[in-house]
């Protein structure tokens, strides 16, 4: 006799008690634990942070320890705990161009004032597993100088002097809250900025590497790359003037892209901006291509059809989260569906016998 | 009379490069305006621009609407345009892909129109969709297959059956001839002419294909550098051109 | 649980989402944007649906949640639990005694009644989207009611097929004005939907879009006059509670071949075994 499948409940608990124990792993290896993550493992904190939206490295390397190093789980927890905090308001624009730097490079000058700053990077490593590490080695400590206290100007400033770049005017229009707000089209600049700073690394390394490859080629020179804290400020009703409420670490990339002029602008330089939390190079010179690719519209520019062009292609499909769980969804029970499809299909099955058994007859 | 479509200082361009400028004229019911010129003329963008394709920067295109009477098509919102781009107006690209749904059955191609204002009649689409291939040339054991499957000729007639199944008045040609065989051509050409005289039908012509114009214009108008340089009644402008321009491109081709 | 407000989502939220379920109700059919918020679970596994059940919920209300029409699916179980745990209210199986039922891909067998709410989880609210995939375009072809390419796709199959082949998430236009996707039901349920006496809601989490059918509303499954609508089913009775009016399950019994038909609405069909009726299958 067929009794319909019970017992949905008692499945998911005993689910989630293995995945608990599949996490812990071998219980003789001693538990990571999170202040281990977030030094250790920074990179990772700062992807989740970035992509969460949410800049607190605790609760990043915890999300990473809970998703047992998947990020884009570790993004999502993020994020759903992120939607259920209460927001008590929105700090001062942050000043990249006051960032204590920790890095700060240019491409397009061989020196700048303020110079150039190799900083914390893989750039130039040799790629060789380094086996001591698998040891437990002794703790590596760089050379310190004081930091040249004078002001570290943006690069593209000294362009901007000469009117060789487009101008940047500021703008103190709030910007659009892509978390607050549904995401409409046509996206104006700040939005597409804000939506591309929280999508997935992968997909925007893609987006950026095929316009390098000709799919809407706009020749960008890293103008400037920098990585560094900047102090968040923020007003106080109460106190009627702008208390400084902590730091956070960003990487901010300028790109200076070739321009020969449109229908509407003259021929200079234009820009591609790209700012992450955290220290996330990869994120930001990628945000900044895909940014100027973008820009095709208002600049007059032709469509060429590429993806990297196309914002609807690109902020309908840039978010990892929306993506992972509709890819995955395919998982839930789909039977219903199914059995309708079953159905139609024996019936045109069984039209096609009846049909070939007529032309035989 | 007052005319179907009138054009007044069209004008398009691309950055520094120009599309068209200052572009006028009447076109009357009935009638088939042709439009020559070399690649780069602006003769697409002016067509583009007329059939509501692209935003010029300046001119107006009246159009005598059968509901409203002359009204400016780039002013109007775009809803209306739209409804008129799917019932009085017919585009004939010249690439048969740019027209036509090429995943989508003849048959289908043909009745979207029909559907798309409103018939919900299988057997009645199917019976307009029968009906246009057989006035286009295609045989009706094709209805169910894809145009892919089709040649360029055929591909050609079909896009332009799925255009005038819903009885348009104003048919826009880009090149519609452009890439197919001579013998091919001649025979489209033959169609379109009986088409446009049986169904009454006025049209604007893109072409850089002195043959096409000799055969279906009435009047002609010769674009160099986006502007026009010459226009009059066709004969008369192929057979005593006055403009140097066209003297040259008279005399670079063979006389049909 | 404990420092969460009452449903999970804050009151601005739910007040957010309170207004568009209120516009999509005026204008039904309509797809209304609204500002998802992450929730606690996958886009794609019901959080449009949960977002609008957050919104409409009440400390008085009788929860219900299906899947597949079975309320005993791991989804809706993971679902009706999330709402026990943030919002304490009761919950129930029994498609009578609810007040909001939460669903994904079927509508009850028991016909609902005024006063009743129900909330469909929709993966892609876009009836169009497969014809054409840009949100910009199809949203245009929607508010000049160009609806013709939907027509195409139907007469395509029958040209291909002799019949329409679409077999669920069937298109339907509301009050003869906007075509809507009802969600992944299977056609069988089609005709539920119109002149329904509930509420029914529809919310599509990751593309942030509510729309409505308020009660009584005309809705037509897209047809044509002589192909009409078909909202066919098995040709079977339930196996266990032998009705013939159900939609059915098909549940392979061993590796011989060997099947039985059973409702998928476990609700409905362990309703009609309490009342006597059996299956040739029932014990």
């Amino acid at each position: 006799m067929y009794v319909a499948v019970k017992g949905g409940e008692r499945a998911i608990e005993n689910a989630h008690a293995w995945l608990a124990e599949e996490r812990r792993g071998d219980t003789d290896v001693a538990e990571l634990d999170i202040q281990q993550i977030r030094e250790q493992l920074s990179l990772a904190v700062n992807r989740v942070m970035a992509e969460g939206s949410l800049h607190d490295p605790d609760l990043a390397a915890l999300a990473i320890k809970q998703a047992r190093g998947d990020l884009i789980e570790a993004i999502f927890l993020i994020r759903a705990y992120r939607t259920t905090l209460p927001r008590f308001g929105t700090t001062k624009p942050v000043e990249t161009a006051e960032m204590a730097c920790d890095r700060r490079i240019s491409a397009t000058f061989k020196d700048v004032p303020g110079g150039q700053v190799l900083g914390p990077t893989f750039d130039y490593t040799h790629r060789l597993l380094d086996f001591k590490l698998a040891a437990e080695g002794e703790p590596v400590t760089a050379e310190q100088r004081d930091a040249d206290p004078a002001p570290v100007p943006h690069v593209t400033e000294f362009l901007n002097r000469e009117s060789l770049i487009e101008e940047a005017p500021r703008d103190d229009t709030p910007p659009p809250d892509l978390t607050r707000e549904p995401l409409e089209l046509p996206a104006a600049r700040a939005l597409r900025l804000q939506a591309l700073s929280r999508a997935d690394e992968g997909f925007t390394l893609s987006m950026a590497y095929s316009t390098q490859r000709g799919y809407a080629r706009n020749h960008a020179f890293v103008g400037e790359l920098r990585v560094g804290t900047v102090p968040v400020e923020m007003e106080i009703p109460e106190l009627g003037f702008a208390v400084e409420i902590g730091e956070i670490t960003l990487t901010e990339c300028e790109t200076v892209n070739q321009f020969k002029g449109s229908r509407t602008e003259p021929p200079q330089f234009t820009r591609g901006y790209g700012l992450v939390f955290g220290h996330s190079e990869r994120k930001a010179i990628s945000m900044a291509l895909v940014d100027r690719a973008l820009r095709w519209e208002e600049l007059g520019e032709d469509n060429s059809g590429a993806p990297a062009q196309d914002a609807e292609f690109v902020l309908y499909h840039a978010d990892n989260i929306q993506a992972s769980g509709f890819l995955e969804h395919i998982k839930l029970p789909h039977y219903v569906d199914f059995q309708s499809e079953l159905e139609l299909v024996r019936k045109m099955r069984r039209e096609a016998n009846a049909q070939t058994r007529e032309a035989a007859e | 009379m007052t005319p179907l479509l009138s054009v007044q200082g069209m004008t398009r361009s691309y950055g520094n490069h120009l599309g068209c400028s200052d572009v006028s004229f009447d076109l009357y019911p009935g009638e088939v305006m042709g439009i020559v010129g070399e690649s780069g003329s602006g003769k697409s963008t002016l067509l583009n621009c007329l059939a509501g394709h692209l935003t010029p920067d300046a001119g107006s295109v009246i159009y005598d609407t059968r509901g409203h009477g002359p009204r400016d098509t780039v002013t109007m919102s775009e809803p209306e345009r739209r409804m008129l781009g799917r019932t009085d107006w017919a585009f004939v690209h010249q690439r048969a892909s740019d027209g036509l749904r090429m995943g989508v059955s003849a048959g289908g191609n043909v009745g979207e129109r029909l559907m798309a204002i409103g018939n919900r009649h299988y057997g009645d689409i199917r019976g307009h969709a029968i009906d246009w291939l057989d006035r286009v040339e295609i045989d009706a054991g094709r209805i169910d297959d894809r145009p892919v499957t089709f040649s360029g000729g055929m591909q050609q007639r079909l896009q332009i059956a799925r255009n005038l199944v819903t009885g348009p008045r104003l048919v826009f040609m880009d090149e519609p001839t452009g890439g197919l065989d001579v013998s091919v051509q001649a025979r489209l050409l033959d169609l379109l002419r009986g088409l446009v005289r049986d169904m009454g039908l006025s049209a604007i012509i893109v072409t850089h294909d002195l043959a096409v114009v000799r055969l279906l214009a009435d009047r002609l108008m010769v674009m160099k550098s986006g502007r026009v340089v010459e226009h009059g009644l066709t004969d008369r402008v192929l057979d005593d051109p006055q403009h140097a321009y066209t003297q040259l491109l008279v005399s670079s081709v063979l006389q049909v | 649980m404990s420092g969460y407000n009452f449903a999970y989502l804050d009151e601005q939220t739910k007040r957010m989402i309170r207004r568009a379920i209120l516009k999509a109700l005026a204008i039904p059919g309509y797809q209304v944007p609204f500002a998802s918020r992450e929730m606690p679970m996958p886009y794609g596994w019901g959080t449009g649906g949960v977002q609008v059940s957050a919104a409409v919920l009440t400390p008085e209300d009788r929860f219900k949640v299906i899947d597949q029409g079975a309320d005993d699916t791991t989804n809706a179980v993971s679902i009706r639990r999330f709402f026990e745990r943030t919002a304490g209210i009761a919950t129930t199986t029994a498609t009578r005694d609810a007040t909001v039922i939460q669903t994904r891909h079927r509508i009850p067998e028991e016909p609902l009644r005024e006063g009743q709410i129900l909330v469909y989880q929709v993966p892609i609210p876009e009836p169009l989207r497969f014809l054409e995939p840009r949100e910009s375009e199809t949203r245009k072809m929607h508010s000049l009611a160009e609806y013709g390419l939907m027509h195409v796709k139907l007469y395509e199959d029958i040209s291909r097929h002799g019949h329409i082949a679409t077999t669920y998430a069937y298109p339907v236009k509301v009050e003869e004005r906007y075509v809507m996707d009802p969600s992944p039901i299977p056609k069988f349920d089609n005709p539920k939907l119109s002149d329904c006496a509930a509420i029914q809601l529809f919310g599509a989490g990751r593309e942030q879009r509510i729309y409505a059918l308020p009660p009584y509303t005309t809705v037509a499954s897209l047809d044509f006059d002589d192909h009409p609508f078909d909202p066919s089913r098995a040709d079977h009775p339930c196996g266990l509670c032998g009705s013939v009016e159900t939609y059915l399950d098909e549940v392979i019994m061993d590796d011989a071949g060997g099947r039985m038909f059973v409702c998928s609405d476990t609700d409905h069909c362990e309703t009609r075994q309490n009342a006597g009726y059996r299956g040739k299958d029932a014990g």
